[in-house]
């Protein structure tokens, strides 16, 4: 097992390596560098140029450049925010807890209606059942998310004013952020009026986002539990008069799960990608949200670094779910 | 009659149905494939003949009725039949417009990505080595990233616009080309038909594209439809996001973006670009599905 682990931190580390190249070469392929940032449209004499460009190291070769990038990053250097003048990794920690409060939400739903929506589809194989869940996950997963906000925000908020727009608590709840997990942070405030704000914030939000995973989830265990079924395990379990619950909960399910566990840890990079569209589209002040304003006011550094984490994030996760994998399912070990 | 002639043939002689006429047997079994299809067929007539199906010009500002409702309902104007935009321009014709963008969109961006894609996995799979790990390391690092979040990145570089945004998909799409060709092409490299060609004396490029590709292209068709799907959906969020097509190109996503503010006062601006690209794109995954399905031996009945 500990060999397992091993081998499979090693195969990370070239990944985490080439993700470093990536955000590297990100800052030097757009056009323009630095300096000519900083000195805006009327131009910079060369003499100052130089000598700017000599400050921040761009004058070396860009193997050096590259070693003090990675020495700025192993010292939690990600560099500072060209519009809030904050450094980036500071910046990225207050955002991030909002982002994973989101998508704890969303993949929480995903999971609670996707397991016995696909147990559902698969034991009731080729009825109307069956296609009602395939058909909507298929709609689900073929959604264009953001256009989904927009018809719930029609609905929910502005119709029906259930739910708030956009958001994680409304205004005049002043909670401290101690956690920076808003519906945490507003249960300590002792306050609850705040609570249910912050949790009536995140209900449309956690929805958009949980979409897809939902749809990829209910087809994954659907497939993984009709050939679970048909093994001849589940038939021998049936024929020794166990109860048909507890055959497929016990018997097939936790075998129909070890694929399930996979495709949910891969959900992360989805939810990811998801947080960009779903952020900016609820005003939700997390990651995505500040990684789009960052393109659009092309704040190098905040992309630059952005990038680097959600990557790192990626391919952390990945690696547990690979290391779980390897735990649930002994076979993989000696792969 | 021509029935029963093959009938006849078959009898006499077992012939086996070509590949393209497999397909489309175990295709026919589907119905979702087969609507999947037909919604597509639907959708390269309109591409093809918007100029002239669509009613309006789709830039064509029509400054007194903007905001229009769409026909059916109370205030709208038959000449719109889908209602007007914001300044004033016919949506059933831009969208229409829109369907010709799209499917331009999935059609280049999935053709770049896969011949590219194709290429580097036959070289991994054909040569492993030291040039497999650089190719499947490098693609490692691409899948580490979400796809939309590489393709703002790829789009930070080039700049905003519709063509710079078909190169950034075509990059998001690239690793699943080469990990499906290059582990397909590693399973066919180790057969008797390759080394037999090779005794034969057929040279390295030969076996590559004429011996062993042709045998690798299943789930390459597969994938191809899928990314149709993928392709349409991130360029309509790119789009959006402001970082693909910009205004007033009629691109669903971007219409879709323009009219956010109207969303209130007329929500037809918003949910009709929605729903063709909702539409478009769950025909893309349907027939996917459905070709899966018939090419994946596995799962074959």
């Amino acid at each position: 097992m500990f060999k397992f682990i091993l081998r499979r931190i090693a195969l990370v580390i070239p990944t985490f390596i080439g993700v470093t190249l990536l955000a590297f070469a990100l800052i030097h392929l757009i056009p323009g560098d630095p300096v000519e940032n900083l000195s805006g449209e009327r131009g910079m004499e060369p003499a100052r140029r130089a000598r700017l460009l000599h400050e921040f190291g761009l004058d070396k070769p860009l193997y050096a450049q590259y070693f003090d990038y990675m020495k700025q990053l192993l010292h939690g250097d990600l560099g500072t925010s060209l519009t809030t003048h904050e450094p980036v990794f500071r910046e990225f920690l207050t955002l991030f807890p909002a982002t994973v409060e989101l998508s704890f939400f969303a993949l929480l739903m995903a999971v609670c209606l996707g397991l016995p929506g696909g147990i559902l589809a698969a034991l009731k194989r080729n009825t109307v059942a069956d296609y009602a869940v395939m058909g909507a996950s298929l709609t689900g997963y073929s959604m264009p998310i953001f256009w989904w906000a927009l018809l719930l925000i029609l609905l929910f908020s502005v119709q029906l004013g259930w739910t708030p727009v956009a958001g994680r608590i409304a205004v005049q709840f002043d909670v401290p952020a101690t956690t920076g997990f808003m519906l945490i942070d507003a249960l300590r405030s002792g306050d609850p009026g705040a609570f249910k704000s912050a949790l009536s914030h995140l209900v449309l939000p956690s929805i958009v986002l949980g979409t897809i995973p939902l749809a990829v989830i209910a087809r994954m265990t659907r497939s993984s539990m009709l050939e679970v079924l048909r093994e001849d395990y589940v038939r021998t379990a049936r024929a020794k008069g166990l109860s048909p619950a507890r055959v497929v909960m016990v018997h097939a399910l936790r075998n129909a799960l070890i694929p399930v566990i996979t495709v949910i840890g891969l959900q992360v990079g989805l939810l990811m990608g998801g947080a960009i569209l779903t952020e900016t589209i609820f005003s939700w002040p997390g990651v995505g949200n500040w990684l789009v304003h960052g393109v659009q006011s092309r704040d190098y550094p905040v992309v630059q670094g952005g990038i680097l984490l959600v990557a790192t994030i990626v391919i952390s996760v990945n690696l547990i779910v690979d290391l779980l994998y390897g735990v649930i399912n002994p076979r993989i070990r000696h792969a | 009659m021509p029935e029963t002639a093959t009938i006849i043939d078959s009898a006499a002689e077992p012939v086996q149905p070509g590949p393209l006429k497999e397909i489309w047997l175990s295709l026919r079994q589907s119905r979702g494939a087969l609507l999947g299809l037909g919604i597509i067929a639907a959708l390269v007539f309109i591409a093809l003949t918007a100029n002239w199906i669509a009613p309006h010009p789709p830039f064509e500002q029509y400054r007194e009725s903007t905001l229009m409702p769409p026909a059916w309902t109370a205030g709208g104007d038959e000449r719109f039949l889908l209602g007007t935009d914001p300044v004033g321009r016919d949506i059933l014709s831009r969208l229409l417009y829109g369907t010709r963008l799209s499917l331009l969109i999935g059609l280049i961006s999935v053709s770049l990505s896969m011949s590219l894609g194709v290429m580097l996995g036959l070289v991994a799979g054909y040569f492993r080595g030291l040039t497999e790990t650089i190719i499947m390391r490098l693609m490692d690092v691409m899948l580490a990233l979400p796809s939309l979040l590489l393709a703002i990145a790829v789009v930070a570089i080039l700049g905003p616009g519709l063509i710079n945004a078909m190169y950034a998909i075509a990059i998001t799409l690239l690793p699943h080309y080469v990990r499906l060709t290059r582990a397909s092409a590693m399973a066919e490299a180790g057969k008797e038909y390759v080394a037999s060609s090779r005794i034969a004396g057929a040279g390295t490029m030969r076996l590559m594209f004429i011996t062993i590709l042709p045998n690798c292209m299943a789930p390459l068709i597969v994938q191809a439809t899928l990314g149709f799907s993928n392709a349409i959906l991130d360029a309509a969020a790119l789009g959006f996001l402001g970082l693909g097509a910009q205004p007033p190109t009629p691109e669903w996503g971007s219409m879709l973006a323009d009219a956010l503010e109207f969303i209130q006062r007329a929500p037809w601006v918003v949910t009709l670009p929605g729903l063709a690209i909702l539409i478009t794109v769950l025909a893309f995954n349907l027939l996917g599905d459905g070709l899966r399905d018939a090419l994946d031996p596995k799962l074959k009945r």
